[in-house]
């Protein structure tokens, strides 16, 4: 191998393994152990790679065998900050063209174990989502604080006693050996990141606008759902993102006005959107190990046919909420029952649920059930408490008409 | 590094005692627990307290000091024991939490703090 590959190939080992002289004994061992290597198992396709691999390998290795030392500390400290430095910024992509082609790879390992470092149990979920964002996804603290409506010192301090902790305690920086659960962990904290960009009331304000989130999440997703193709809850939280972004033109009017589902200009919705998750969710039903993610792409999926089956629908509700039950599942599924049986039926179901006076959609639900079986007062009533509880600028404009509508319906107030 | 697990049981489920069936079951856990640690080289150090109604507890108050009857915190578990074990991250540590045969209770895991320059 060309000498100036060795001289490349120590550049990189740098950052990674945490200082030039590990790098060089790292490169070292490399070298030594690739002739017996190939001679058994063949020369591989890509020898510099296969060199850095193992010399990055014995790197990580090395920084671990220092356990009891105060320099491990410090090593690891850098591991994480060089992992950290790696992740491009928001807007910046990977440049395909660029030479450097393993260390793509190897950012791509990075970020991994990056998210799952971040997604880790010991921390608390709002460490865990501002962690991610902030070491995986590249935003600043401002951004993260501007897209969550708080102080941009509460998430400072999120991050600062996160990181205290990941040093203190010394949660690795490795591919755990609980890999599915903590990646679970890492599809709640996505799915509520995208959530949160796509559907909640928070991100309208600041500098990072709610597609800019809800694409962020994605990204995230998708890097992940790539490495971990074995865990297909990622896959599904995938599918589940693609397809409601898929209908990002259509589900706001020129005005800005929430346009619901059924009423969306279905043409408006992006293809190539639809058939990636498609093939996202295709991808992780063949691992045969269904979970609530998977569910929701399935009925996410559902409606990207020419013609909904609710009934289909209803049944996938009936799973989730085996998986996962819940108020709001009940919400969700009742909707569909009375798109599958009439609002009657549907409305039976919502007015016995509890647990969610306090919830928007649910007296939304409400109103658009009581107005469908011609109750216009009772729906003007629910639709003025939907309104009341709603704070997300789009979604205000379509509940304040169908107040206005069923006010009008209603008829004047009588004294 | 070091953690300690501090072991919390609840004693609305009380472990058997000598004599009880299941004792020896019971016993024959905690000893194969102790011997895995120690194969593994990790155990530093271990013991089981007295039950929670044994506890006294000194109260510091800027220099003056109370003995009262009871532990410092009453909480719905009781701490029963502890161990010391010194394994390289703390998903070394969860993972030895996770084998502690404490039965129906709470394993706190605190890295201990490094003092000079090799601990």
């Amino acid at each position: 191998m060309a000498r100036e590959e060795g001289g490349r190939l120590l550049a990189l080992l740098v950052d990674r393994v945490g200082g030039l002289d590990r790098a060089q004994d790292c490169l070292q061992e490399a070298y030594a152990r690739a002739p017996s290597a190939w001679a058994r198992a063949g020369v591989p396709d890509d020898p510099t790679a296969w060199v850095y691999t193992v010399a990055r390998n014995a790197g990580i290795d090395a920084v671990r065998r220092e356990a009891s030392s105060a320099r491990r500390l410090a090593a690891q400290a850098r591991i994480l900050d060089a992992g950290v430095a790696a992740v491009p910024g928001p807007g910046e992509h990977a440049d395909e063209g660029d030479p450097r082609i393993v260390e793509h790879a190897e950012v791509g390992d990075e970020r991994l174990r990056l998210m799952l470092l971040c997604c880790h149990p010991a921390l608390a979920r709002d460490a865990q989502v501002a962690l991610t964002l902030r070491l995986a996804g590249g935003l600043t603290t401002a951004e993260i604080a501007a897209a969550y409506l708080v102080p941009e010192a509460t998430v400072a301090q999120r991050i600062v006693r996160a990181k205290r902790k990941i040093r203190a305690a010394r949660i690795p920086l490795t591919i755990p050996a609980d890999l599915t659960e903590r990646s679970v962990a890492l599809a709640t904290v996505l799915g509520m990141v995208f959530n949160e960009g796509y559907l909640a009331h928070t991100a309208a304000a600041g500098t990072l606008t709610r597609a800019e989130l809800a694409d962020q999440a994605i990204r995230l997703t998708a890097t992940a759902a790539d490495a971990l193709p074995m865990e297909p809850e990622l896959g599904g939280l995938l599918a589940l993102e693609l397809f409601h972004r898929s209908r990002e033109a259509a589900r706001t009017d020129a005005d800005g006005v929430l346009v619901r589902l059924a009423e969306q200009d279905r043409s408006r919705w992006d293809r190539t959107l639809v058939s990636r998750g498609f093939a996202a969710l295709s991808l992780a039903l063949a691992q045969r190990r269904l979970g609530p993610w998977q569910v929701q792409a399935l009925i996410a999926a559902e409606h990207t046919r020419g013609r909904t089956d609710w009934a289909r629908i209803v049944r996938h509700y009936d799973l989730l909420r085996s998986m996962t039950p819940g108020p709001v599942v009940e919400l969700n599924r009742a909707v569909a029952v009375s798109e599958a049986d009439g609002p009657e039926a549907g409305l039976a179901v919502v007015d016995g649920i509890t647990g969610l006076e306090d919830y928007h959609l649910f007296h939304a639900a409400r109103g658009h059930l009581l107005a469908r079986t011609s109750r216009a007062s009772e729906a003007a009533a629910a639709w003025r408490r939907a309104a009341a509880l709603t704070h997300n600028p789009s979604e205000a404009a379509f509940v304040a008409a169908r107040v206005a509508d069923a006010e009008a319906y209603e008829g004047p107030p009588r004294p | 590094m070091k953690y300690l697990l501090i072991i919390a049981a609840d004693p609305a489920i009380p472990s058997p005692e000598p004599g009880d069936e299941g004792f020896e079951e019971y016993m024959k856990a905690w000893f194969a627990y102790d011997h895995d640690l120690s194969q593994a080289g990790v155990l530093v150090g271990g013991e089981a307290l007295q039950p929670v109604e044994t506890a006294t507890t000194v109260r510091h108050d800027g220099g003056a000091t109370t003995v009262v009857d009871g532990p410092f915190v009453e909480l719905k578990e009781h701490l029963g024991g502890y161990y010391l074990i010194d394994v390289d991250t703390l998903d070394d540590a969860i993972a030895w939490a996770r084998k502690v045969p404490v039965g129906t209770g709470a394993i706190e895991v605190r890295p201990i703090m490094p003092m000079g320059p090799d601990s």
